[in-house]
C-alpha cells in the first residue's frame, strides 16, 4: 500500500520585507486510494502546501519531512517527484508558448515511465482521456495553456492526471472557476484515475460542491499554516455553512 | 531598447503597441535623420572608414570585422554549389556590367560598398516558374580569404519560388544580395548561417516587391563569429506584401546582428516582421533593429513588427530597437513589439513537475520558441534540418 507522509512541515518565502513564515507544522497523512480534502480561509497556506510537495524553488522548506513509501521527497528535485509518483493540478496552469499540447504530454510520459510510450496505444489513450474531457481535438496542437479558458486549463490538468498516472495528486482549487458541467466531468476525470490506479488525493478547495462529486474520506480545516481539525465528509458541510470563524479568534489574513 | 540582464529577473523589458491611422509613431523611437535619407553609394570610396561611433556600426564589435569594412576583398565568384534541373529556375555567373545587377538597391554603409565594389562576378537567379520549386544554393566553406559576393535573384512577374542560400564552414564575407519581386509573383528567400565560430559575415539584402507581389524573406543565424544580416524591403508597388522573419540563437562569442528596413512606399501595401532570438552564454550578443517607414503616398498600409528574445541565462546582452516612421496620416495598421525575458522559471516548474527534467524543458521550450519561425520556410528537409541544428546548439550551450 502506498502513502504519503508529511510530518511536522515548516515553509517560508523570501518575500521584500524579509523571510515569511507560512506553514508551521502541517502533519498529514494519505493512504492509497484514500481522498483528502483541505479547506481553509485564503492566505492560510494551502497552496503553499501544494508547490512545498511538488518542490517549487520559491518555498524553502525550514523543517518537516514528506515520505513517499518511506522516501523522503524533500530532496528530490521537481521532477524526479514527479517522477517518483506525485501529481500538482495547479491552481493556475502555465502556459507555454511553443510547445504543443501533445508533444508537451508525450514528452511528459515518456519521462515519467522512462521509455516512449507505444504509438498506437498512446494515442488511443489521449483521444479517449480527451473525449471523456469533452475536449476537443484541436487542443492537441494548441501551445500547453495558451489562451485556454480558466476551465478548459482546469480541464487540460486532469487529463495530464489521467495520463500520467501518478501514485498520489494534489489538486489545487481545480473545481474553481468552473461551470457545472464541467465540474462534473473534471470530477469523474478524477474518479477514473482513482478508480484505475488506486490515486490517492489532497483536494484543495473552498466549496462543498465538488465534494458531492468526489467522496472525501477526510476533511482537514487549515487555519494560519496547519491542520486544525480533521473530520469525516460532516465537516464541510459544517464549514461552509458556519465558515471559519471559530479557528479565526485571533488570525488576520496574511499574518 | 537594450537589456543587459542580470540575475534572477523575470521579464527584463516588454513593450507593446498598437498604433492606429492618425497616429504619429507614439513612443516608437524616431530618428533624427529619416530612414529615407540615408546616404547610398555602391563605391566604397564614398564612405569614411568605420570607427564604431556610426549609428549602423555602434552595436557591431567593428574590430573583429574590420578587414572586411576596410580590408581588400577577394572578388571572385565564391565555391557555390547549384542545384540541377529544378523547373522554372535558371542561374549562371554574369559580369559586374549585367543589366540586373544595382536593380533592387544600394549600400548603405561601407561593409556593403566594399563588396559591391569589389565583386567579379555575380550569381544571377531568375525564378519564371509558375509552380513552386524549391533552389537550394550551397556555400559550405570559403576559406579563410576575406571575400565579396553579389546575388540577384529575380522573380518574373507570376511566378512562384523558394530559394535557400545555405552557408556552413568557414568564411570571411562580405556581400550583397539583390531580390526582385515581380508583378504578383510570390517568393520566398532565406538566407541560413551555419558557419565555423571563426567566420565573420556581413549580409545586405536588398528587395523591391511589385504589384500585388509577394516577399517572404527568412534569416536564421546559428553559426557564426558576427554575423549581420541586414535585409532591406522597399514595397514599390501598390499592393506589395513583404513579411521578414528571422531566427537566432546566439551562445558564448557570438554577435549576431540584424538590421531589418521595411520600406512602405505604395499604397496598399503589407508588411509583418518576426524575429525571435535565443542567448546563451556569457558573453552572447544580439541586435535587432526594425525600422519601419510608411511614406507620404503608402496610404491604407498595414505594418506590424515583433522581436523577442529569450535569454537562457546570466550574461547575453540582446538589444532590440524597434523605429517606426509614419508620413501619411492613412494608415490601416502600424504596430510593434519587443521583448527580451529570462527563461521562465515558471514554466520550467510546470514542465519539471511533469517529470520533464531540466535540460529536457528548457530544450522543450527553447525548440518551440524558435520552431515558429523555422516552420515559415516551407521546406520539410530544410525545416528538418534546421531544427536538428537548433538541438545540437542546445546540447551544446547546455555542455558549456
Ligand atoms: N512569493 C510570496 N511573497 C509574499 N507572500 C507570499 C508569497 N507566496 C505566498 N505568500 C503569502 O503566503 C500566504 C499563503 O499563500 P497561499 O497561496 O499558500 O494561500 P492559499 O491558502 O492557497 O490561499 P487561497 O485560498 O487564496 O488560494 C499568503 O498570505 C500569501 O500572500
Ligand atoms: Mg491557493
Amino acid at each position: 500500500m502506498s502513502n504519503l507522509e508529511i510530518r511536522d512541515l515548516h515553509v517560508s518565502v523570501e518575500t521584500e520585507q524579509g523571510t515569511k513564515q507560512i506553514l508551521r507544522g502541517v502533519d498529514l497523512s494519505i493512504g492509497e486510494g484514500e481522498t483528502h480534502a483541505i479547506m481553509g480561509p485564503n492566505g492560510s497556506g494551502k497552496s503553499t502546501l501544494a508547490y512545498a510537495i511538488a518542490g517549487h524553488p520559491k518555498y524553502t522548506v525550514e523543517s518537516g519531512s514528506v515520505k513517499l513509501d518511506g522516501e523522503e521527497v524533500l530532496t528530490m528535485t521537481v521532477d524526479e517527484r514527479a517522477r517518483a509518483g506525485l501529481f500538482l493540478a495547479m491552481q493556475y496552469p502555465v502556459e507555454i508558448p511553443g510547445v504543443s499540447v501533445s508533444n508537451f504530454l508525450r514528452t511528459a510520459k515518456t519521462a515519467i515511465d522512462g521509455t516512449a510510450p507505444p504509438i498506437r496505444g498512446w494515442i488511443k489513450d489521449l483521444d479517449s482521456s480527451m473525449s471523456q474531457l469533452r475536449m476537443d481535438k484541436s487542443f492537441r496542437e494548441r501551445n500547453v495553456n495558451e489562451g485556454f479558458s480558466g476551465g478548459e486549463k482546469k480541464r487540460n490538468e486532469i487529463l495530464q492526471l489521467e495520463l500520467l498516472k501518478p501514485k498520489f495528486a494534489v489538486l489545487d482549487e481545480t473545481d474553481s472557476g468552473l461551470d457545472v458541467d464541467a465540474l462534473k466531468i473534471v470530477s469523474e476525470g478524477v474518479n477514473r484515475a482513482k478508480a484505475n490506479t488506486g490515486l490517492g488525493i489532497l483536494l484543495i478547495t473552498h466549496y462543498n460542491r465538488i465534494l458531492k462529486y468526489i467522496q472525501p474520506d477526510f476533511v482537514h480545516v487549515f487555519v494560519a499554516g496547519k491542520v486544525v481539525e480533521q473530520g469525516g465528509p460532516e465537516l464541510a458541510v459544517r464549514l461552509e455553512n458556519e465558515g471559519y470563524d471559530r479557528f479565526l479568534s485571533n488570525v488576520n489574513v496574511g499574518s | 531598447m537594450s537589456a543587459a540582464v542580470s540575475a534572477n529577473t523575470g521579464l527584463i523589458e516588454t513593450e507593446q503597441h498598437g498604433l492606429k491611422a492618425h497616429s504619429d509613431g507614439g513612443d516608437a523611437y524616431v530618428p533624427v535623420q529619416s530612414r529615407a535619407e540615408r546616404f547610398t553609394s555602391t563605391s566604397v570610396d564614398d564612405f569614411e572608414k568605420v570607427t564604431g561611433f556610426e549609428l549602423e556600426w555602434k552595436l557591431t564589435p567593428v574590430s573583429r570585422i574590420a578587414s572586411l569594412t576596410e580590408g581588400e576583398l577577394d572578388g571572385s565568384a565564391p565555391a557555390t554549389t547549384l542545384p540541377e534541373g529544378v523547373p522554372g529556375v535558371a542561374a549562371s555567373w554574369v559580369d559586374r556590367s549585367d543589366a540586373r545587377i544595382g536593380t533592387a538597391g544600394a549600400p548603405e554603409e561601407r561593409a556593403s560598398a566594399n563588396a559591391w565594389s569589389s565583386f567579379e562576378k555575380a550569381l544571377a537567379i531568375d525564378v519564371s516558374g509558375e509552380e513552386l520549386h524549391e533552389y537550394r544554393v550551397i556555400r559550405s566553406g570559403l576559406g579563410h580569404v576575406n571575400r565579396a559576393a553579389h546575388t540577384v535573384i529575380t522573380a518574373a512577374p507570376f511566378s512562384q519560388g523558394l530559394v535557400i542560400l545555405s552557408n556552413s564552414g568557414d568564411a570571411q564575407l562580405s556581400e550583397n544580395v539583390e531580390i526582385v519581386v515581380g508583378e504578383q509573383a510570390q517568393l520566398t528567400v532565406v538566407t541560413v548561417q551555419e558557419w565555423t565560430d571563426e567566420s565573420n559575415h556581413l549580409a545586405s539584402h536588398f528587395a523591391r516587391v511589385g504589384r500585388d507581389a509577394r516577399l517572404r524573406h527568412i534569416v536564421i543565424s546559428l553559426g557564426g563569429g558576427v554575423v549581420r544580416v541586414n535585409p532591406s524591403i522597399h514595397l514599390v508597388e501598390t499592393g506589395a506584401d513583404g513579411s521578414a522573419f528571422g531566427a537566432y540563437f546566439a551562445d558564448a562569442g557570438q554577435h549576431l546582428e540584424q538590421r531589418v528596413y521595411i520600406d512602405h512606399v505604395a499604397a496598399q501595401t503589407k508588411s509583418r516582421v518576426k524575429y525571435k532570438g535565443a542567448l546563451q552564454g556569457a558573453t552572447a550578443r544580439s541586435v535587432w533593429v526594425g525600422d519601419v517607414l510608411i511614406g507620404p503616398h503608402a496610404t491604407g498600409t498595414d505594418s506590424y513588427e515583433e522581436n523577442r528574445n529569450l535569454v537562457l541565462s546570466e550574461g547575453p546582452r540582446a538589444d532590440s530597437i524597434p523605429n517606426l516612421e509614419i508620413e501619411t496620416g492613412d494608415i490601416q495598421g502600424a504596430g510593434h513589439a519587443s521583448s527580451t525575458g529570462r527563461f521562465d522559471d515558471e514554466q520550467l516548474f510546470y514542465l519539471q513537475s511533469r517529470g520533464i527534467p531540466e535540460d529536457e524543458a528548457r530544450r522543450l521550450v527553447v525548440r518551440g520558441f524558435l520552431a515558429e519561425i523555422v516552420a515559415q520556410i516551407g521546406s520539410e528537409q530544410v525545416e528538418s534540418e534546421l531544427s536538428a541544428a537548433i538541438e545540437a546548439e542546445l546540447t551544446r550551450a547546455q555542455g558549456i
